[in-house]
């Protein structure tokens, strides 16, 4: 299929529920790729390293490209693809710490994942921070450890009074090495850590990666199977959109709203444990299908909590509307304006708010996604409240599809083994996770007759949106970086792997 | 206004009563921790929790343990901001290299008597992640921990559990 047109690619189509291709290009056209890419509309997935290639994947219109770009073992780099997608500029020097791949033509050639602190590395000095000079200008810095419970980062603002003139984000602190960790786990059971990548995200991570396997494999998992995958991904967007609403009203002074939120959401956490064995649905999704099936009374008890839900979020959907003090702090606050969001290609739930109208379930759908006609929620004022309200329509929306998943909840098996290649293979699956649209590529190859994880690489939509959250904060007081920091909720540990 | 009073009326007060400490779960030596600590201590706790390397599936928990059921600072544990402020340090995840610095300088910048709780598989064992080029493994690598919590991620029950065993043990009962 010619998907980029003028550049002379041949693709294989992947086998797997969403169109997906991977191609092979060489240097030159690295970067021109990435241009036809962007000309045609489409996005950049991600950017990665393994120890003889280097890997873009793309989102067009059609599918998901994958392309590859074989090492020079003499000059192990690449050209720059930041002039085209700025998000690629801190995967790059990600890939030149793991990797040790040079990235010919970048201007930032700063460390990022790299502290210094592993053994061979060498100790790093003070990390270069940009600094802003000028009359009355100082900094704040604030990290690893925040005040309050979250992942470790470091934030570098740089201020006049109270007003945010810069800020600079470091990150790479909860970096414990799990594309290595990856190659030492058979492949039928890396899914545990593949759902350990980002903990708020377990379920689109173990589905993204259970996808891969699948893929390579060549195994159609049962209809079954895929309606509760759907079924688990939309509690967990339920659960992550109620703690942040709460976790957002607090942040704004309103603590009634994270005790009421923060209610609901155990609520949901308390019957997912009943029904799935874990609060956080954690190894729920399993290569081939699902760890639990689900009964008749488990069905009746998940639309009684539909019901529930809807009732309880939209009158505190009101009240929060309805509350001047709450919308004064949201409304106007973080903004990212749609063409800056389109620029600096903004994901996910973010991107939504900011009109980037992108959402797998709805663009290429896979099962059970391509019967749901699911309606994508967006916003273009891109502040706080634009964030806010995409997460109360989400929620609406996910109730639904829960709702139609468990009307239509075909019969059959929930779960089927997943016979494992004999010959080298690739494999990928995406998956819209509640922040975003989550990517893992693996390749499995067979030693001693039994097939391993060559590489496994994880992608989290987090990549794109901590550049474009810098963005966000300029021009803002500091005492509003807690709100719009948790407007978008981040994943450190997915960024950092 | 009404509107929130009525909310707040109608969903009434749903914590849940405390569990019991868990002796299992103490490192053998804590038992000996003088009876002083209890006057040292009182009735209010004060913990500093750092992540130093999960994945955030504990964090979620944690932060669990402050909703209505739970209601943690209703025991008077409440999270501060400061390790300086802090009695008990609630460690979470392996210990990243990359945070193995930032972990030992917090747990030195607290004042003695000091507990540490490590809490989730990560920090009890390595966990999934075990130990590598980038990660140290379980806390008690880098710094001293007096109680281990089990569990991917712990419940929020359970996380009340650790930290009452960490203060109750403390006070030689």
């Amino acid at each position: 299929m010619d998907l980029l047109p003028g550049l002379d690619l041949r693709c294989n189509r992947l086998p797997a529920p969403l169109p997906q291709w991977h191609g092979q290009v060489d240097a030159p056209s690295w970067q021109t790729a990435a241009r036809a890419v962007r000309e045609r509309g489409g996005r950049l997935v991600s950017l990665w390293g393994s120890p003889e290639a280097v890997h873009g994947a793309y989102r067009l219109p059609e599918g998901l490209l994958w392309l590859t770009l074989p090492l020079d073992p003499a000059a192990r780099c690449c050209p720059d693809l930041s002039p085209v997608f700025p998000a690629a500029a801190r995967m790059q020097r990600a890939m030149t710490d793991l990797q040790d791949i040079g990235i010919t033509g970048a201007t930032d050639s700063r460390p990022w994942i790299d502290h210094g602190t592993w053994a061979g590395h060498s100790p790093a000095g003070e990390y270069p921070f940009v600094r802003v000079t000028g009359d009355g200008v100082h900094e704040i810095p604030v990290g690893p450890v925040h005040a309050g419970i979250i992942e470790p980062g470091h934030f570098r603002f740089s201020v006049v009074g109270e007003k945010i003139l810069r800020l600079e984000t470091r990150l790479g602190y909860t970096h414990k090495g799990i594309a290595r960790r990856f190659r030492e786990l058979p492949p039928l059971e890396a899914h545990r850590l593949a759902g350990r990548v980002s903990g708020d995200s377990t379920v689109a991570y173990a589905w993204a990666y259970c996808m891969a396997l699948e893929s390579a494999a060549s195994c159609t998992v049962p209809q079954r199977a895929q309606w509760l995958r759907a079924l688990l991904l939309e509690r967990e967007r339920i659960a992550n959109h109620l703690g942040d609403l709460g976790a957002l009203g607090n942040d704004a002074g309103f603590a009634f709203g994270l005790a009421q939120f923060s209610r609901l959401r155990e609520n949901l956490l308390r019957l997912s444990q009943q029904l799935f064995e874990h609060r956080l649905l954690m190894d729920g999704v399993v290569p081939g299908g699902v760890a639990h099936d689900l009964a008749m009374e488990g069905q009746d008890a998940l639309l009684a909590q539909c019901t529930m839900l809807s009732g309880e979020v939209a009158e505190l959907q009101e009240i929060y509307e309805g509350h001047a003090g709450l919308q004064d702090r949201f409304i106007g606050t973080g903004r990212v304006p749609p063409p800056l969001a389109a620029r600096l290609g903004l994901t996910g739930l973010a991107g939504r708010a900011s009109g980037m109208a992108n959402d797998l379930r709805c663009d290429v759908a896979c099962p059970p996604y391509d019967r749901l006609t699911v309606r994508i929620a967006t916003h273009r004022n891109g502040d706080v409240a634009a964030r806010v309200a995409v997460r109360f329509d989400e929620i609406f929306e996910s109730l639904r599809l829960t709702r139609t998943l468990l009307d239509t909840l075909p019969s059959g098996p929930h779960r089927v083994p997943v016979p494992m290649p004999e010959q080298p293979a690739l494999g990928a699956g995406s998956v819209e996770g509640w922040r975003g649209e989550v990517f893992v590529a693996l390749a499995l190859a067979p030693q001693e007759g039994q097939a391993v994880l060559r590489d496994c690489h994880c992608h989290d939509p987090s990549w794109h949106n901590w550049p474009v959250l810098e963005h966000a904060v300029m021009g803002n007081i500091v005492p509003d970086f807690p709100l719009i920091n948790k407007s978008f909720n981040l994943s450190y540990s997915g960024h950092d792997l | 206004m009404w509107r929130i009073f009525n909310k707040v009326i109608r969903t009434g007060i749903l914590t849940e009563p405390a569990p019991a400490p868990e002796a299992t779960w103490m490192q053998p030596e804590v038992r000996a921790i003088r009876q002083e600590l209890l006057h040292i201590l009182g009735r209010s706790l004060a913990i500093r929790a750092v992540d130093a390397g999960s994945c955030n599936g504990c964090e979620l928990e944690i932060h669990a343990t402050h909703n209505p059921y739970y209601n943690l600072e209703k025991w008077g544990f409440q999270f501060v901001a400061s390790p300086r402020h802090a009695d008990l340090l609630l460690v979470t995840g392996p210990v990243s290299r990359n945070m193995e610095t930032a972990l030992q300088l917090t747990y030195d910048a607290m004042p003695a008597p000091r507990r540490v709780v490590a809490l989730g598989e990560c920090a009890c064992t390595g966990g999934i992640f075990g130990e590598s080029y980038a990660s140290c493994g379980p806390v008690s690598r880098v710094i001293p921990v007096d109680v281990q919590v089990p569990g991917c991620p712990p419940a929020p029950l359970e996380i009340l559990r650790g930290i009452f065993t960490a203060v109750q043990y403390s006070q030689g009962k």
